[in-house]
């Protein structure tokens, strides 16, 4: 049965019971197949290993597992038989696309608008476990001393959360919103790797869970950064963070090129450069960043596990090695990931703002400079993370200079706010309180982040919970912020049911209440010498401490609240929403809701761009169904 | 801060107002900053390292006081006059944006950068003091060379403490750190096994220590004091455990001390290794 | 099966998955050894500990390890130990292990003991060789390190599964600390005998209850 070319494809499973089709459940159990083999072989090898076998644990082993347990996985999910059949000349199966019910969550769907909604209910998962985690923390960290938790637990807590944070929770924005909305923005019908894209979401979950094992060989020690020769001793818990590691990057490189692609390929006619909506180029400066910067920690990461398992010494100084080595490796993708995950959240904001200041975005190329000034240039300033490690102290002027110049860009995306806030007709809904919140945080955050450039500064700041304060304030307050004015903005459209609009206003103030309240004096804490990531404190600090505590309790609280109003209004309450309930020029809201199958019935022509309020002779941001051109589509 | 509008001036809005009340607001803030704050900004100034991260830091804060002020005013102040009431949608003016405005912002940030840039850069190489390096590890070799007759204390660091060597006296080691007012002090900071980052909070020292380098910082204590030691980057279980205090104390006190660490760790010296500025203890392979 | 009641199953079978995930991360992180109360008479506690080259059972027979007798005199796995404050606290450590040699020398003293010495066998030590530090038994915020010699190579009938009794090779190092004002400080071991972890410092040299540990110091 070889494929013969125009020939339709079809699924050859439609007619068994969804269970036994490639679904999760399937996937796990390829997983735990996949890892008992790999554990095996992994065994066999590593008791012919001499400095292996002298102990009992075994990372040869857990790599192994690891390995064959993700090669299982995706084998469960189905994800191997399109490459195998088209390696082997059959017919490959029909892609699941069509299906309805709740089975295409379960399953490597590839249907843009399915992924994004499993990125959001997958990642919130991990958002609120990691969340947890800072609350264990905090608990922790109520008294000076005696510590709450056992010090080893206390610091793979914190290793969980940053790891969780930094893996799962940095595709927030692009995971849900950038896969279920640049197809949507720039008039196509798909993604332009759709089983890649499948792929990627199931890297996902399957990399939490693989992090979260590391609990069961004795946790890991490092935090989230990694750094050996702490992460050569660590027990096999590091092999988990190594390995999710891995795997999160490598969905990274996957999903930026399938967004580089779809982006730069398949927009619809009339979408010129400058009528891309802002999160679109968001999106494209984002992946930009996980291209170039995703590889190298690729290479740190394999150089960390061949050190823990195969005996080199990459990392160890008396055999040769360098630590600096991993330090400059592990920043230079770092950095531009904390960009990661900034950008995404300025491209939210940018293109909720115009929406509820019903005015256009003010300053358009200028914030997508801003975008694309940020990308570049977060590839410039990895050592300000190394300006008293003793790495030749000469080029820490450059660096300096490179990490303040990243403020320009940056500024440019609050002149492209301030610019759109000027004279317009703000409506304060959910979404807008959530975007006009994030530029309050991220101002704190990001002239909190001069101090840190600065090398005299930075001496009396750095490794502390100054450092601490600042980078939450960009990703909390960004990141997060952000994700909820989007949630809170295209949930609407994703799933056609309206949230409550009261519950979200009271998710809201509670949470950029306790959220500062919680932070605020964090800086103040690091001011006054407290290092990152002790157990134990100054007696003389706690009453600082204690207040970041029960705020962030109480910031856990408001999450709280939000899951109430997700289940409300999603369970309960289920008022469909307009198609158009934000009454937004963006081409996303001019399709119906629920969103067809194919988002469009004939591929739209872009006539305009999506922030023309105001302007009474702007032609519809789009021709969508065959239509009549209107007579003013002059440019 | 005056952006113009599509039916013409600005006259309609209180632009002086706002500008005044950012004019007396920052003036205030940065006042604050200058006399109120500056007393308490780390670390303090018991030596010209840390009174100069301390003015880094006052300088930094004042600098950035009117621009927070500014865009803190600017969102208050558009928030609440161009807020809609109910429930009706009006579109506002479709303004598109403004060269002029754009390229003094950028114009603007730039230069803002550049002084602060330069700024750091001078205060990096020159210091009251001529100690160069503002307290942080500076690599093999200092920025500028220490002043004849300078104390070298090297920083060993270990899993999960650091212990402190003087070279010029016998090589002894000690487990607590003493230091000389009014001497220039070389801190070598090297580790025996993981990263850890040695941090004299009152002093304005902050060097990571790394195996297989001697990271290098100098500083001259002014004070009688004692003073804060802290690991500053995260070395294994105990790490929120690795701190102590070491102590500044006069010449005379000094010069006692060390002859009494001397006769106490007389029977032990023989067994340390010879001074060296990095240290390669076998890594104990991985068969133990 | 409804499509209501097949999403009811579905999300009532997410939401148990994920409660065991967050029960499982839970009781991990609460875990901690239990604490060994020391003996006390004439205003004297007494702590005894035995020093093992390997544990010899599960989760981790080849981890070396401390052990601590408790009032039943029965060895228990836990370094956690309860001492009275403002008091003198004799410590014995019966060590099973052979040496493996100090990393940093300058713990070949002892420090911070009762008459600045320790005895080995019943004999003062004021110097080790630092090559037959077996391990050291130091608490820093207290400045005490004491240096604990191993047990030849070739002795005859060494330990190999805990608990280890007196017919087995061993040393015996008794050593007395005074204690001050109540607190919980923490004691390490100073030695790299954490073999096949690099610089010797990995598993047990870094979890709780094998080679680290608590001296609660109580009012």
């Amino acid at each position: 049965m070889t494929l013969r070319p125009g020939e339709p494809v079809e699924s050859v499973h439609a007619s068994r019971s969804p269970w036994l089709r490639p679904n999760v459940f399937t996937g796990v159990v390829g997983a735990a197949i996949g890892f008992i083999i790999g554990v095996w072989i992994g065994h066999r090898v590593g008791t012919h290993l001499d400095w292996v076998s002298a102990i009992d644990q075994n990372d040869v082993s857990v790599f192994g597992g690891y390995a064959f347990g993700t090669i299982g996985y995706l084998a469960g999910l189905g994800m191997l038989e399109y490459p195998l059949r088209r390696m082997l000349g059959r017919r490959p199966v029909n892609v699941i696309k069509g299906e309805r019910g709740i089975w295409r969550y379960l399953t490597a769907n590839t249907d843009h608008k399915v992924i994004g909604l499993q990125y959001l209910w997958g990642i919130g998962v991990f958002f609120f476990i990691a969340g947890l985690n800072a609350m264990l923390i905090r608990t922790n960290l109520l008294r000076p001393s005696p510590p709450v938790f056992s010090p080893g637990q206390y610091l793979t807590i914190v290793g969980l959360h940053g790891s969780m944070m930094v893996m799962m929770v940095s595709s927030i924005i692009l995971g849900p919103f950038g896969h279920y909305l640049v197809p949507l923005m720039i008039g196509a019908r798909r993604m332009a790797f759709p089983r890649i894209e499948a792929l990627t979401f199931w890297l996902t979950p399957l990399s939490g869970v693989i992090l979260m094992s590391a609990i069961s060989y004795g946790g890991f020690p490092t935090g989230w950064t990694g750094y050996p020769p702490l992460a050569l001793q660590a027990n096999a818990g590091m092999d988990a963070y190594i390995f999710a590691f891995f795997l999160v990057a490598v969905a990274m490189v996957l999903n930026a090129i399938n967004l580089m692609v779809t982006i730069i390929t398949m927009r619809a006619p009339g979408l010129t450069w400058n009528r891309l909506p802002i999160f679109v180029w968001s999106m494209l400066a984002t992946s930009v960043l996980m291209l170039l910067g995703a590889p190298v920690l690729i290479a740190g990461l394999l150089m960390e596990s061949l050190d823990r398992t195969a005996s080199t010494s990459f990392f160890i100084a008396a055999n040769g090695g360098s630590p600096f080595l991993f330090e400059n490796l592990f920043w230079f993708f770092g950095h531009p990931e904390v960009y990661v995950l900034a950008l995404p959240g300025f491209g939210v904001v940018l293109e909720i703002l115009p929406v509820f200041a019903r005015k256009p975005l003010w300053g358009y190329r200028v914030a997508v400079s801003g975008l694309l000034g940020v990308a570049l240039l977060s590839f410039m300033v990895w050592q300000h993370h190394l300006f008293v490690s003793g790495i030749n102290s000469n080029l820490r002027p450059f660096y300096m200079l490179t990490t303040e110049l990243i403020s320009v860009p940056t500024g440019f995306v609050f002149l492209a706010a301030m610019g759109t806030l000027w004279r317009a007709r703000i409506r304060y809904t959910v979404p807008m309180l959530f975007s006009l919140a994030f530029f309050f945080n991220f101002l704190i955050g990001g002239l909190s982040g001069v101090f840190l450039s600065d090398v005299p500064s930075d001496v009396s700041l750095h490794g502390s919970y100054f450092v601490m304060a600042h980078f939450h304030y960009t990703i909390m307050g960004g990141l997060i912020f952000a994700f909820f004015a989007g949630l809170y903005y295209w949930l609407p459209k994703m799933n056609g049911l309206e949230l409550d609009e009261r519950l979200g206003k009271l998710h809201f103030w509670t949470m950029f209440i306790s959220f500062n309240s919680t932070f605020l004096p964090l800086f103040a804490l690091g001011m006054m010498g407290m290092p990152r990531r002790v157990n134990t404190y100054a007696p003389h600090l706690q009453f600082l401490n204690d207040w970041a505590s029960v705020s962030a309790f109480a910031l856990g609280g408001s999450m709280l609240i939000f899951l109430a109003n997700l289940v409300w209004s999603l369970a309960f309450a289920r008022r469909p929403a307009a198609s158009n309930p934000w009454q937004s020029r963006g081409l996303e809201w001019q399709v119906p809701t629920p969103v067809p199958l194919e988002n469009f019935d004939e591929v739209p022509t872009i006539l305009a761009g999506p922030y023309e309020y105001g302007d009474a002779q702007a032609p519809p941001v789009a021709r969508l169904g065959g239509g009549p051109i209107p007579a003013t589509a002059g440019d | 801060m005056s952006l113009p509008s599509s039916t013409g001036g600005n006259s309609d809005l209180p632009l002086r107002r706002v500008a005044v009340i950012w004019l007396v607001l920052s003036v205030i803030g940065v006042l604050a900053v200058l006399f109120g704050l500056e007393p308490h900004m780390p670390p303090g100034a018991d030596t010209a390292q840390a009174h100069e991260q301390r003015i880094a830091n006052t300088a930094i804060a004042a600098i950035l006081m009117p621009i927070t002020i500014g865009v803190l005013v600017y969102f208050v102040f558009a928030l609440t006059t161009f807020r809609q009431r109910g429930d009706v949608v009006v579109d506002g003016p479709p303004i598109h944006g403004d060269s002029r405005l754009q390229a003094t912002w950028v114009l603007g940030t730039v230069a803002i950068v550049l002084v602060l840039a330069a700024y750091g850069t001078y205060a990096l190489f020159t210091t009251e003091s001529n100690a160069a390096g503002s307290g942080g590890g500076q690599g093999p070799t200092l920025i500028s060379s220490a002043p004849a007759g300078s104390l070298q204390v090297q920083v060993v660091s270990q899993q999960w403490e650091f212990t402190y060597r003087y070279p010029q006296y016998g090589g002894v080691e000690t487990t607590e750190l003493a230091l000389p007012a009014g001497r220039t002090v070389v801190f070598h900071v090297t580790s025996l096994d993981v990263i850890h980052s040695f941090w004299a909070y009152q002093l304005g020292v902050k060097v990571d220590a790394v195996p297989g380098t001697d990271n290098v910082a100098d500083v001259t204590p002014k004070k009688v004091e004692s003073f804060t030691v802290r690991c500053a980057e995260l070395c294994g279980v105990w790490h929120g455990a690795m701190s102590g205090t070491g102590q500044v104390m006069s010449a005379s006190d000094f010069a006692a001390w060390i002859a009494q660490q001397q006769t106490a760790a007389a029977p032990v010296i023989k067994a340390l290794p010879p001074y060296h500025t990095i240290y390669y203890p076998d890594p104990v392979g991985r068969a133990g | 099966m409804t499509r209501r009641n097949r999403i009811v199953t579905l999300v009532a079978g997410g939401a148990v998955s994920v409660a065991l995930m967050v029960w499982y991360v839970l009781s991990w992180v609460v875990s901690f050894p239990s604490t060994v109360r020391a003996e006390t008479s004439n205003g004297t506690a007494s702590v005894t500990f035995q020093t093992v080259a390997s544990y010899g059972h599960q989760p981790h027979p080849d981890w070396v390890s401390y052990l601590t007798l408790n009032a039943q005199h029965q060895w228990v796995h836990s370094t956690v130990v309860e001492v009275p404050a403002n008091s003198l606290v004799t410590i014995t450590i019966e060590n099973y292990d052979g040496a493996s040699g100090l990393r940093n020398p300058l713990w070949s003293q002892p420090r911070g003991v009762v008459g600045g010495t320790e005895t080995v066998d019943g004999k003062p030590l004021t110097v080790l060789n630092p090559d037959d530090a077996s391990h050291t038994f130091a608490i820093p915020d207290m400045g005490v390190s004491i240096e604990v010699p191993g047990v030849a190579d070739d002795a005859p009938n060494q330990c190999t599964v805990t608990p280890c009794d007196h017919s087995m090779a061993h040393r015996t190092i008794v050593f007395t600390i005074r204690t001050g004002k109540p607190g919980h400080y923490r004691w390490q071991c100073f030695v790299p005998c954490a073999a096949g972890f690099p610089n010797g410092f990995g598993g047990p040299m870094q979890t709780m209850g094998w080679m680290d540990g608590y001296l609660n110091v109580t009012a």
